[in-house]
């Protein structure tokens, strides 16, 4: 891993069936970098993302991530220690949330530091109660996942990923699933983490909130990086054709 | 020898009968059935005669299950039956100026299907008892015959039943031998459906002694080089029954009778049966004066008995059902996570199971395989109904895992949880929400199957129902009983069931 970056890809590709999701693909992120990579429908986008906590395993490349390294060709069975180490240190957050359904609010969250942590229960509920109310939650710890509502539960989502103190935090579309009265109560929380300096790579449609937020931009178009750079140079001065269509500038 | 015309099949005997039945008879069989529903329709007594002479038949009951040498299928033509009951039948029948026919019925329903009309007389081993005399009318007897008690042949110190205290005695429910054994308390006393189970468990070691008529010890026990006859305990006389108010067919089938012995037909029959002995030479001075006795309702003895076997009931069926659901999440994770053998294994297990008669797996888990495996009773009626139960078990679980969205697991996986505690921790508690209201409906179900286990001698609710039904001579009464326990037990289940289901279910709530 080079000096200053906690996340390095390099040359990732992807083969889905017969499909070339992605075509090599190049990234580093610094500590405490917030990187936003946008992208049209079936631009790779996601698959990026689920590659490098390996959800999705890739074809080609090589991805080094919070000290762990990751290869093409790896198996859920065969590499379970290493896949299990670096989870642990890369967090993510799904567009559908995926609480799970049987557990409270609090027990979402208490659920991997106890058995990957091995908390105290004690220490887990402390450390809980703090991320929800960092989420802005306080007080609807006991509550089921049925019971609140979309934001609410993406709220509760990331403070579960939180739990596990990851060095780097994965969002997909984080709010696609929620109207934008709700998506604004994420956004904030996500705001909130960028300025606490946690290190973020956030695939996302709101191309307003990654301009406030994101320090740099990717643009993904058919599996390759279209353009990349600090968010304000490519969202306000966009080169690559597929940024212009994407941004609505002719 | 005699057409088989109608057979009326209780679905758990279905089985039994199956063993013994060849496809083609099946088919027969299943095709009379709506004939013999339809002809089931009760004449009035006075006419009854006349009714016989204008169908031309003679119809009576009989159990091919109870097997050689009483009624039953012809080995070399399955659609025929064979028998010395076969041709006593068939000669009566001729002196009558009829024409015999056969109508299958389970043994221990005859008289009931007799009451009911499915046929004009009953004639299958019916021991003349005097619980019986006081339901039916009999005629005078065509066999006396002696209870015989069959030992292991080693069992040198054996002379009678009174050598027997403590130990288990095996014979059929409703027989005259089951009357002798219950008079016996010290005698624990174990009831079989077929004359050859019972001489299987005494040469297995199961039981000690068997007591049956000698034409079914003669045939089924002392063929057996490793069985001996200990003692003469009791005798009787089998005799054929007719409805009580049917008195003009009794008389005529008297006389018949009275000529079948005095011409020497009945000893030509018996004879080449090789049933003839020296007491048969009696029956030309037998009459039928048995004297009822007053008929008994249902006591709190057999309440007592109902209740215990009711507890019967719920063990087993709990114990059961404990070794379903362990078992069942076995096999749904081997089947789901397992390699290639142990999927194969488990695939091949729960289609064997869920494909062949739960019957049938007791009887090969309790008879079949009593050679190398000595199950008692109890443990194989646990064992075969969890076994079964565990392949549909096994199906509840994989439905529920594969209902659980796979999202689930990633959101597992991504907080740095290994497969499998992902699968114990988040999987598997909303698979088995899903599952449960399923294997509740399951758990029910097996509290009425295990009814089934009678067939391996315990005796549960269903077997007790049947047992005092014989008793208080009527169906009606314990039947009722029998199914308020059955539903006193299955509703609180499944009113548990629902609230269980309510509570891993907030949303529903």
């Amino acid at each position: 891993m080079t000096d200053g970056v906690i996340v390095s890809v390099r040359g990732l590709r992807t083969r889905l069936g017969q499909t070339e999701v992605l075509r090599g693909i190049d990234l580093n992120v610094r500590p405490g970098e917030v990187v936003a990579i946008i992208g049209s429908s079936g631009s790779g986008k996601t698959t990026l993302l689920r590659g490098l906590n390996y959800l999705t395993p890739f074809t080609a490349g090589e991805v080094d991530i919070a000290g762990h390294r990751l290869q093409p060709g790896m198996d859920e069975r065969r590499h379970a220690p290493q896949l299990r180490a670096l989870r642990s240190r890369v967090g993510m957050v799904f567009q559908s949330f995926h609480l799970f359904p049987h557990l409270s609010a609090i027990g979402n969250v208490m659920e991997a530091p106890r058995q990957v942590l091995g908390l105290s229960p004690a220490a887990a509920r402390t450390r809980a109660h703090g991320l929800l109310a960092r989420v802005g939650l306080e007080g609807h710890g006991e509550a089921f996942p049925h019971a609140l509502s979309g934001g609410q539960q993406q709220r509760v989502a990331i403070a579960r990923a939180l739990a596990m103190e990851p060095a780097v935090l994965l969002l997909d579309e984080p709010t696609s699933a929620l109207d934008p009265r709700l998506s604004g109560e994420v956004l904030a929380v996500i705001a909130d983490l960028a300025a606490a300096g946690q290190t973020m790579l956030l695939v996302t449609h709101e191309i307003a909130f990654a301009r406030r937020v994101a320090h740099r931009v990717m643009v993904l178009a058919a599996g390759a990086v279209a353009e990349s750079g600090a968010a304000t140079e490519v969202l306000d001065a966009p080169r690559a054709a597929a940024t212009r269509s994407l941004l609505g500038v002719e | 020898m005699c057409i088989i015309v109608g057979v009326r099949l209780p679905p758990r005997q279905a089985f039994d009968k199956a063993q013994r039945m060849k496809p083609r008879s099946a088919a027969v069989a299943l095709a009379c059935l709506v004939a013999a529903l339809v002809c089931a329709t009760p004449v009035a007594a006075a006419d009854r005669l006349a009714e016989l002479r204008a169908r031309g038949t003679l119809r009576w009951g009989a159990d091919m299950q109870g097997g050689e040498p009483y009624a039953f299928q012809d080995p070399d033509d399955s659609s025929h039956l064979v028998g010395f009951e076969v041709e006593i039948a068939a000669a009566l029948a001729r002196r009558l100026g009829l024409r015999a026919e056969c109508v299958q019925n389970d043994w221990l329903t005859l008289i009931p299907s007799l009451e009911r009309g499915d046929f004009d007389m009953v004639m299958n081993g019916l021991e003349v008892t005097p619980a019986r005399a006081a339901r039916v009318a009999f005629t005078r007897p065509y066999y006396a015959f002696t209870e015989t008690l069959v030992v292991r042949a080693a069992a040198t110190s054996v002379h009678g039943l009174a050598d027997l205290h403590g130990r288990r005695v095996g014979t059929l429910s409703g027989s005259l031998a089951f009357d002798l054994l219950r008079a016996q308390p010290d005698v624990e006393m174990v009831l079989y459906e077929g004359v050859e189970e019972p001489y299987i468990d005494l040469e297995q070691g199961r039981l000690d002694g068997v007591l049956l008529d000698n034409v079914i010890a003669n045939r089924y026990g002392l063929a057996r080089p490793t069985l001996r006859a200990a003692a003469i305990v009791g005798d009787g006389t089998y005799a054929i029954a007719v409805r009580p108010d049917d008195t003009p067919l009794r008389d005529a089938l008297n006389e018949g009778l009275a000529a079948l012995i005095h011409d020497g037909e009945l000893r030509d029959i018996l004879t080449r049966w090789r049933l003839w002995d020296d007491r048969q030479a009696h029956l030309a001075n037998s009459s039928t004066a048995t004297p009822a006795p007053p008929v008994s309702g249902l006591t709190t003895v057999h309440l007592l008995l109902f209740l215990r076997a009711a507890g019967f009931t719920i063990v087993i069926s709990t114990l059961a059902m404990a070794v379903a659901v362990v078992g069942g999440l076995a096999l749904s994770l081997a089947r789901r996570y397992g390699g290639t053998p142990l999927r194969a294994a488990a695939g091949i297990y729960i289609e064997v199971f869920r494909g062949t008669p739960v019957l049938l797996q007791l009887y090969v888990l309790y008879y079949g395989l009593a050679a190398v495996l000595r199950l008692d009773a109890f443990t194989a009626a646990v064992a075969g109904l969890g076994m079964n139960y565990a392949a549909y078990e096994a199906e509840l679980y994989r439905a529920g895992i594969e209902a659980v969205a796979v999202g689930q697991t990633e959101a597992a996986l991504s907080l740095g949880m290994s497969r499998r505690l992902a699968l114990r921790r988040i999987v598997l508690p909303q698979a088995l929400r899903i599952a449960l209201p399923g294997i509740a409906n399951d758990f029910i179900a097996l509290l009425k199957d295990s009814s089934l286990v009678s067939v391996i001698t315990v005796v549960e609710l269903t077997k007790q129902m049947t047992i005092t039904a014989v008793d208080v001579r009527g169906w009606l009464l314990p039947g009722l009983l029998c199914a308020a326990l059955y539903l006193g037990l299955s509703y609180p289940l499944s009113r548990l069931a629902r609230r269980l289901e309510r509570r891993l279910t907030p949303a529903a709530a």
